[in-house]
């Protein structure tokens, strides 16, 4: 593997007396596509958002490009910008307009002019075919169109990856392609991805690595062809058959 | 018909006191306003500090705020008017009145703002969190916006609930528009001035309520 961009190790995370995440050793190379699942409760919502420290760690390092995310001396907030996150409830700002909720942080956060902020987020909103919906509030959009908006608005920061927490989990059946489109396409275009979904075609099609979780711990990982064909522990092999009932 | 309009709509008393009255609104619309600037900002101002969750700081708006909306304002007018010149502190009649109907205000919205400010979602501070806001930047662009809006109508009721206490001004003799026209219905033995008085207090009230409702719609979005 090339020098990971997203390096975890040893990652522990305690709710209480529940430990969530056991010690999670993990790389993701540049531009790759990796794809977390798992059953529900197996903590892989919460690895996901310990990656910019959303969820706090218990313990562990996490190391992005090369900075220790867990260092004191490290200013988590700007390390957020190059991370971007997107929400399986969108999150988007509801008093503001899709370029509003796009432009915000480039705005306030980066400090870009009005007129700047406004140029990169209507490029980003084109990304994800939403250009023409740039003055709509998310009360007007549908949840396709939603998440799309919540994707430019991580886009437009031009993050080096993408943690997306079940994208698609919140949409209704239809309106799930337009949002794997988008991704397919961040794909293409070199963007690295941590994906925890249950779009188990997708990751089949899409992914570069496949990660099966339990209980808190990496149980199985390897290339999509492989944990979908041919998965090695029993754990996994039950997961599957039961997705593929 | 006739006695009636004699006891409360007197003509030649309305033509002798109409200029008094008027120096009462005036009055009372300086202190309203006043009181409407400091009792907010200053509510506000408690609710974010509330929301930075530093405990003892949390204890001491609680207690604060306990007290104020426990006490009935005529209490504490007339604990500060008549009280703190004992320990040698006195303030004006009308800084009385400004002071304690601020803290007052600030009492209550400060409670309906931090309801506001918790009403907002987490998605929507962890949307923020993860753009690169900070704590401070999440609560002014995208918390507050939202938390302000949801509070205009129970903060509208409460600030005219509280700002028509100016009349508890007359009892420590601040020449607000109820102690102009008590005055003046003392001095002619008539119940007009006071008709006069409740008259100007609708006309200046109904349009605040009014701004209320215009604001509610004004600052509503639509709502996925």
């Amino acid at each position: 593997m090339t020098s990971p961009i997203l390096h975890v190790r040893a990652l522990r995370k305690n709710f209480g007396p529940t430990e969530v995440l056991r010690g999670i050793d993990l790389k993701i190379a540049p531009q790759e596509l990796v794809f977390v699942i798992g059953p529900s409760g197996s903590g892989k919502s919460t690895l996901l958002r310990c990656c910019n420290r959303l969820e706090e760690p218990t313990s562990g390092a996490i190391h992005f490009d090369g900075v220790d995310l867990m260092a004191r001396s490290t200013d988590i907030n700007a390390m957020r910008r190059r991370i971007g996150m997107v929400f399986q409830s969108f999150n988007l700002y509801p008093h503001m307009t899709a370029l509003g909720n796009v432009t915000l942080a480039l705005r306030k956060v980066v400090g870009k002019s009005r007129a700047e902020a406004d140029a990169l987020g209507l490029a980003a909103l084109d990304r994800v075919g939403l250009a023409a919906k740039a003055k709509s509030y998310p009360g007007e959009l549908s949840g396709g169109q939603q998440q799309r908006v919540a994707i430019a608005r991580a886009l437009a920061l031009e993050p080096a990856m993408m943690l997306f927490d079940e994208p698609t989990s919140a949409l209704d059946p239809e309106l799930v392609g337009s949002v794997l489109a988008v991704m397919r396409e961040l794909k293409a275009a070199g963007m690295t991805m941590l994906v925890v979904s249950h779009e188990m075609r997708f990751a089949r099609d899409a992914a570069d690595r496949v990660i099966f979780m339990d209980h808190g711990l990496i149980v199985e990982e390897s290339p999509p062809a492989q944990i979908f064909g041919a998965p090695q522990e029993t754990r996994t092999q039950a997961f599957i058959a039961e997705l593929t009932r | 018909m006739n006695a009636f309009l004699e006891a409360f709509f007197k003509p030649n008393l309305i033509a002798q006191y109409w200029p008094l009255i008027l120096k009462g609104v005036l009055v009372t619309i300086e202190i309203a306003f006043a009181v409407v600037i400091t009792g907010l900002l200053l509510g506000l101002l408690l609710a974010v500090i509330r929301s930075l969750q530093i405990k003892l700081l949390n204890a001491l708006i609680v207690v604060f705020v306990d007290m104020f909306r426990a006490l009935p304002p005529l209490v504490i007018v007339l604990i500060v008017y008549f009280g703190l010149p004992n320990i040698g502190i006195s303030i004006p009649s009308f800084a009385v009145l400004w002071l304690v109907l601020s803290l007052v205000l600030a009492a209550f919205a400060e409670e309906i703002f931090w309801a506001g400010i918790l009403s907002i979602p987490k998605g929507q501070w962890e949307a923020a969190r993860s753009t690169g806001f900070g704590f401070l930047g999440t609560l002014a662009y995208i918390v507050l916006p939202q938390a302000v809006r949801l509070t205009v109508p129970p903060i509208t009721n409460r600030t005219v609930a509280i700002t028509k206490n100016t009349a508890l001004g007359t009892v420590i003799g601040v020449p607000e528009i109820l102690n102009q026209a008590t005055t003046a219905q003392s001095f002619s033995g008539n119940a007009t001035p006071l008709m006069m008085g409740a008259l100007a207090y609708v006309i200046l009230f109904i349009p605040v309520v009014a701004l209320g409702r215009f604001l509610e719609t004004r600052f509503a979005w639509r709502r996925s």
